[in-house]
């Protein structure tokens, strides 16, 4: 790691202990989400709990608009902008391989096509090379299409390969950021404070703007669109794992061979995950677009975009894939598809997916310390 | 150009008055001076209102009756008060939530720190902030006419009827007409000329806590037209904050919140007051006045380790000392007259039982001041200093008004159509002293009969 961004940590660090202080004495925001309520019970804030404050931030700016010190105000204060510059800082530090760290600060979206263009480049090479016919050729859903372009085992052995690297590298980041916020590992697994936090990510609680109003984004006016394309993307994209997961039960199970007839469990389950990461992703591109300059961070653009930019190209060649598969292009789409999601699987844990797995720590270290006593401050 | 009702001025009391008078048909022109970022005036930097309640109502606990509401107001204002205006505003609070809430105001419960009004105010959700800008939202919505960075420089009175108002916007003059006029912009603390012709030299230390536009230029014309004027040019809310903040709109960060924890002494490291007379939130609106009349308007508040961590964390850090010797030096005080004052002061305090959540047995004895509670020794190192100036948060010299919010003349009838409302005529209500949510409660009650009589008075 160069020295650069060690100083962009620390200068970073520095800023937001400096906003976290007048926070701390004004605290008209508490009532907005979980950061404040948190932020209250210290006096002073170390580098950890920058990473942890930072991270339980949605970044909604409800605080921003409320936020008597804003610019102009000589305070200059703009705490949801720090604490997204700080959380880039987060994934940067705690990713595993350390070097690949700073892939957060490349542009997500060129490192995303590249490698996707790159797999289903090599899928069609090999293709080509072993049988150039097969690729080109159309088949019928009964003649099991796919494994015909490419074989099963081929395709299972690089999913299996890339979905053991990426949860070998969440499990090494969060292994590394659990204790730093100084908690014992036993204390994640709480049943408890663990539903709690997983409730609040289901319902995404926070981006409700503290009021049931809906949250700040993309400008002052209160809406819900935030939360609601992202809750076409996040469980859009649970539906394409549990649309994958049926169809390995079927095929390892009963021997059930894809490609699965339109009216099956994984083909449907698959189709509304697809239109899910349609509509979601394109939304929060949409009015990402549209996001007040106070609170965008152009240094997250391309990790952002990239990351919804493969979601979208999951869905729309998946769709294709679906509905062309018994046509010629079939092969190509097949080695398209293949090389977007797998693309996206690899840049998951270098690109904005991991804020799921920091917020979520974030969460139920919130709903941990919530339990505890509060320090002895300003006693009524 | 022309409109049924005109309002100057763009923080709470003019946007209640322009919702109400919106609601009621009328067409409604707002001018704020601010610019859009800095709009609100002084009530961007408030947090809740003093809401008077006889059952616990959404986020106000148990029973805030009127007669204790009025008798918390007597108190503070050693009867400097209209008791038929006051009474007017208290009932008014007990009612105007749901007309907030329907404009996108957000109540939550009292914030952390602030406890001990949880039973008595309702904080918005946010802040002042957030609450004017759901109002400007909704002002928006209804068809409010708004410009910003528009400043008030005449109005022409005929004989008490209000005929047009000269702005200046971006360099051009225009004057605009209206059937009624709303008068909602401020008192004159950010004039520091005005200040200094009150106070005098004291004025050049003074802090302003809130918006550098309340400039008084309005009332300074309405009074020279012939308004009657209620209220003394030195009256104020007034409190210690620390001696680093900004100039202007430091806001609520500001504060001290350590005084009645340890002692207080001025530029000669001599005690003044009483530090433990009562809870600090009861005394904070004191404190103001009392460093406002110590040499060179500078105190110091003074506390050891014991301390540390017991007070809401003010922006500042203290300054930070191994001994007294070297705190003083830090404080540009004498070194050997802040040790003297502590040791008369730790040598006069008796044993007792701190408990800093009620009036407990730590007093004095034998010194004067006293102090009467929470009286421990310091001498436990590092000890703390933090620097003191009178921070005034806003003025009550003002108009008179009667019960419709009619603006008075100096032969006491009333204007036809010049109404008043917010801290313009907050005097009337309150001649000195603060409770916390007074102003918002003056300037919401006001504010919204302000816009209705001016309403109705358009109708005819």
């Amino acid at each position: 790691m160069s020295a650069g961004n060690g100083t962009r940590l620390e200068e970073l660090v520095a800023e937001a202990q400096r906003v976290l202080a007048i926070c701390n004495a004004c605290r008209y925001c508490e009532g907005y989400c979980a950061t404040f309520p948190a932020l209250e019970r210290r006096l002073e804030f170390t580098e950890s709990d920058v990473h942890y404050l930072a991270n339980l931030c949605h970044n909604c700016g409800a605080c921003l608009y409320a936020c008597q010190y804003a610019p102009p105000h000589e305070f200059q204060l703009n705490f949801p902008r720090v604490l997204a510059q700080v959380r880039q800082q987060t994934y940067r530090k705690y990713a595993w391989p350390q070097a690949l760290g700073a892939l957060y600060e490349r542009n997500g979206l060129v490192v995303g096509l590249a490698t996707a263009a790159s797999i289903a480049f090599l899928f069609i090479f090999t293709s080509l090379v072993s049988d150039p016919a097969r690729l080109f050729q159309a088949y019928s859903d009964a003649q099991g299409s796919f494994y015909a372009v490419i074989p099963h085992n081929v395709m299972a052995g690089f999913f299996t390969g890339v979905s053991l690297f990426v949860m070998l590298a969440f499990v090494m980041g969060f292994i590394r950021f659990w204790p730093d916020l100084g908690e014992e590992p036993g204390e994640f697994v709480k049943p408890r404070t663990f539903a709690e936090a997983l409730h609040d990510v289901f319902t995404l609680k926070y981006l409700d703007g503290g009021s049931g109003d809906g949250c700040t984004y993309p400008d002052a006016q209160p809406s819900y669109a935030r939360r609601t394309f992202h809750h076409f993307t996040f469980y859009g994209f649970m539906l394409c794992l549990a649309a994958t997961s049926v169809a390995t039960v079927y095929h390892y199970g009963f021997g059930w061979k894809a490609p699965y007839a339109l009216i099956s469990v994984p083909v449907l389950l698959g189709l509304a995950g697809g239109v899910g990461l349609l509509v979601g992703p394109a939304g929060l591109l949409w009015i990402k677009s549209r996001r007040d300059p106070l609170l965008a961070d152009p240094r997250q653009d391309g990790m952002d975009v990239g990351f919804l930019v493969l979601l979208l190209l999951v869905s729309a060649t998946g769709l294709a894939l679906l509905f062309l598969r018994e046509t010629r292009a079939m092969g190509v789409l097949l080695a398209v598809h293949l090389g977007v999601v797998l693309a996206l699987f690899l840049t998951l844990p270098y690109g904005k997916f991991v804020h799921a797995l920091y917020r979520f720590a974030a969460l139920v270290r919130f709903h941990l310390e919530r339990r505890r006593p509060r320090p002895g401050i300003a006693p009524e | 150009m022309s409109y049924d009702i005109l309002v100057l001025g763009g923080g709470n009391a003019a946007l209640c008055a322009a919702l109400m008078a919106r609601e009621a048909g009328a067409t409604v022109r707002l001018v704020e001076w601010a610019p859009e970022h800095s709009r609100g005036g002084n009530s961007r930097h408030t947090r809740n209102i003093r809401s008077m309640h006889d059952a616990p109502a959404d986020v106000l606990t148990d029973v805030y009756s009127e007669d204790e509401y009025w008798q918390d107001l007597l108190k503070v204002t050693g009867g400097q008060t209209d008791e038929k205006l006051a009474r007017m505003a208290i009932r008014h609070t007990a009612g105007c939530r749901p007309w907030m809430s329907k404009h996108g105001v957000r109540f939550q419960p009292a914030l952390g720190g602030t406890l001990h009004v949880s039973r008595t105010n309702a904080f918005f959700l946010g802040g002042g902030k957030a609450l004017m800008n759901a109002y400007y939202r909704s002002a928006q919505a209804l068809g409010v006419e708004v410009t910003y960075d528009t400043e008030v420089v005449d109005l022409e009175l005929e004989g008490g009827t209000f005929r047009s108002a000269t702005v200046i916007r971006n360099g051009a003059e225009e004057k605009i007409h209206a059937k009624a006029v709303v008068v909602a912009c401020g008192g004159f603390e950010s004039n520091l000329e005005w200040l200094r012709e009150a106070w005098g030299p004291p004025a050049e230390n003074f802090i302003v806590r809130g918006t550098p536009y309340n400039t008084g230029r309005v009332l300074k014309a309405l009074i020279a037209k012939g308004a009657k004027s209620i209220g003394d040019p030195t009256q104020g809310h007034c409190v210690a904050i620390d001696a680093r903040s900004p100039k202007f709109d430091g806001g609520i960060v500001t504060r001290v919140d350590c005084v009645s924890l340890g002692i207080v002494v001025n530029k000669h490291a001599e005690r003044f007051y009483d530090e433990g007379e009562d809870f600090w939130p009861k005394r904070y609106a004191i404190w103001g006045r009392l460093v406002a009349q110590q040499p060179d308007q500078i105190a110091y508040s003074i506390i050891d380790v014991k301390s540390m961590g017991k007070f809401m964390p003010p922006v500042f850090p203290p300054l930070k000392a191994g001994s007294l010797a070297e705190l003083a030096t830090m404080l540009t005080l004498d070194p050997a007259a802040l040790e003297a004052t502590v040791r008369r002061f730790n040598d006069a305090v008796r044993p007792g039982t701190f408990d800093h959540t009620v009036f407990d047995d730590c007093v004095t004895e034998g010194i004067a001041p006293p102090k009467t509670h929470w009286a421990r020794k310091i001498d436990t190192p590092p000890f703390y200093g933090y620097p003191l100036r009178p921070g005034i948060t806003f003025t009550y010299l003002g108009v008179k008004i009667d019960e419709r919010a009619r603006m008075i003349m100096a032969d006491d009838k009333p204007c036809a159509n010049v109404f008043a409302a917010g801290e313009i005529m907050a005097g009337n209500v309150l001649g000195k002293g603060y409770i916390a949510g007074i102003g918002m409660a003056i300037g919401t009650a006001f504010g919204r009969i302000a816009g209705e009589e001016a309403a109705r008075h358009v109708r005819g």
